[in-house]
């Protein structure tokens, strides 16, 4: 019975909430296509008026970066405290700034 | 890093009370008790649609046989999102499937009781997703990011269970003498069952206090217990029925109601197998398995076809778009 040909792939669902906010992940689930897994999306994930957008993207396709947040990868952005405003000082009698 | 780096990396996001997310280092304890954990939640809610889908066609009215089907396909949408979390472990989807219907995995005792009138309709959704919710509140504070997040969707979804449960028992109260005698009878039948839903008591619970100090449990089995029992005999009371313990009373020291002694062995007994239903739960989950097969294998091979980039009648027609069509 552990026939893998009938074992579908998995897909990534993102779905956007109402207009004007992004599309979100919301989960996975399998289907034979795309298009299979879009109406399972909307059964799964969209029971109750959840959703006014859907994505699914095979999950094989998703490139991540890795985990730890400790990753040498964000480090760039660790040390450019001038990017933030706070980072410079400006007299309170200045208005609207 | 190595391995101790790793072990208080993950200890100290424990500490702080963030989410463990599914490609952090986690000691294989964890990964284990988690698989098992959301992976019997999943059977559990699979398992779940029998005895009430049973009475989808046998419904009185339409009205009930609308809402029974939307809840019949909650379950099954819960237990997608928690296979869809348990995945994210490693495990794959049709293993579980496999585990379950062998027998290797388990499921909630609770769903091994049988469905014997319409009244159980209602006591299912009174009792068992009124301690479903006390169990599955703490969990939305899941240690394990997936699985919080799969339980604060199901939350939100339990409470309609719930009420629809508890408002066709308001119906069947308000109706002839024998249909409250019904819901006395389902509410007799589901009270100790239900309890046991909570696990063995504290101090016969060896995995509880990893399972704390993991976070992913966040009160005791007997906590849980104590808790759903006060929330239910006031709902009792307010519905005009009994629950069937001589020995449950308010305790004002304690500020609980005391009840009596849950019969443990009869728990152990339907876990190890020997319930009312166990092998007819099993076999239908088996059948419906097992007939689906060719439906997944012919979805798998269509998809499979229109994949191929072109298929052979775009290859005709591009053959003789190349020779000069019939047009010239």
């Amino acid at each position: 019975m552990s026939d893998t040909s009938e074992d579908w792939p998995l897909y990534e669902v993102f779905l956007r909430g109402k207009r004007g906010l992004n599309h979100v992940h919301v989960g996975s689930l399998h289907a034979a296509d795309a298009h299979m897994a879009l109406h399972h999306a909307r059964d799964v994930y969209t029971r109750r008026n959840e959703g006014v957008s859907i994505w699914v993207v095979a999950s094989k396709d998703i490139t991540a970066s890795s985990p730890d947040e400790k990753d040498p990868f964000f480090a760039p952005s660790g040390d450019k405290v001038y990017r933030h405003p706070t980072f410079y000082a400006i007299p309170d009698n200045v208005p609207h700034m | 890093m190595t391995t101790v780096e790793l072990q208080e990396h993950f200890d100290r996001t424990i500490a702080h009370d963030r989410r463990i997310e599914p490609r952090d280092w986690m000691p294989d304890g964890y990964r284990k008790t988690m698989i098992r954990q959301i992976s019997q939640h999943a059977h559990s809610e699979i398992i779940g649609m029998q005895p009430e889908g049973y009475w989808i066609t046998r419904a009185p009215s339409l009205r009930r046989k609308a809402i029974l089907l939307a809840k019949v396909q909650d379950e099954a949408g819960h237990g997608m999102y928690l296979y869809c979390a348990a995945e994210t472990l490693g495990v794959d989807r049709a293993d579980l499937t496999r585990r379950l219907i062998s027998g290797d995995q388990k499921y909630s005792s609770i769903f091994n009781y049988p469905s014997l009138t319409f009244a159980d309709v209602g006591v299912i959704g009174w009792l068992v997703d009124g301690a479903a919710i006390c169990n599955q509140v703490p969990l939305c504070r899941s240690s394990f990011g997936p699985y919080a997040r799969a339980m604060i969707r199901i939350c939100k979804e339990e409470s309609f269970h719930q009420r629809q449960g508890y408002e066709l028992l308001m119906t069947m109260m308000r109706g002839t003498r024998a249909q409250r005698a019904m819901v006395q009878d389902a509410s007799n039948r589901w009270w100790w069952p239900s309890l046991m839903m909570f696990g063995p008591p504290d101090n016969d619970s060896p995995n509880t206090e990893q399972s704390m100090a993991w976070g992913i449990k966040r009160h005791t089995n007997d906590e849980l217990r104590q808790r759903f029992v006060d929330m239910t005999v006031p709902q009792a009371e307010a519905l005009g029925v009994t629950l069937p313990d001589p020995d449950l009373r308010w305790n004002e020291e304690r500020g609980h109601y005391d009840f009596g002694e849950v019969d443990w062995a009869e728990f152990k007994r339907v876990i190890r197998g020997d319930g009312p239903c166990n092998a007819e739960r099993i076999g239908n989950r088996r059948a419906a398995h097992e007939s689906g097969a060719w439906v997944r294998a012919a979805a798998a091979a269509h998809a499979t076809k229109h994949a191929s980039p072109a298929t052979s009648d775009d290859q005709a027609a591009m053959q003789q778009n190349a020779q000069g069509g019939p047009d010239e």
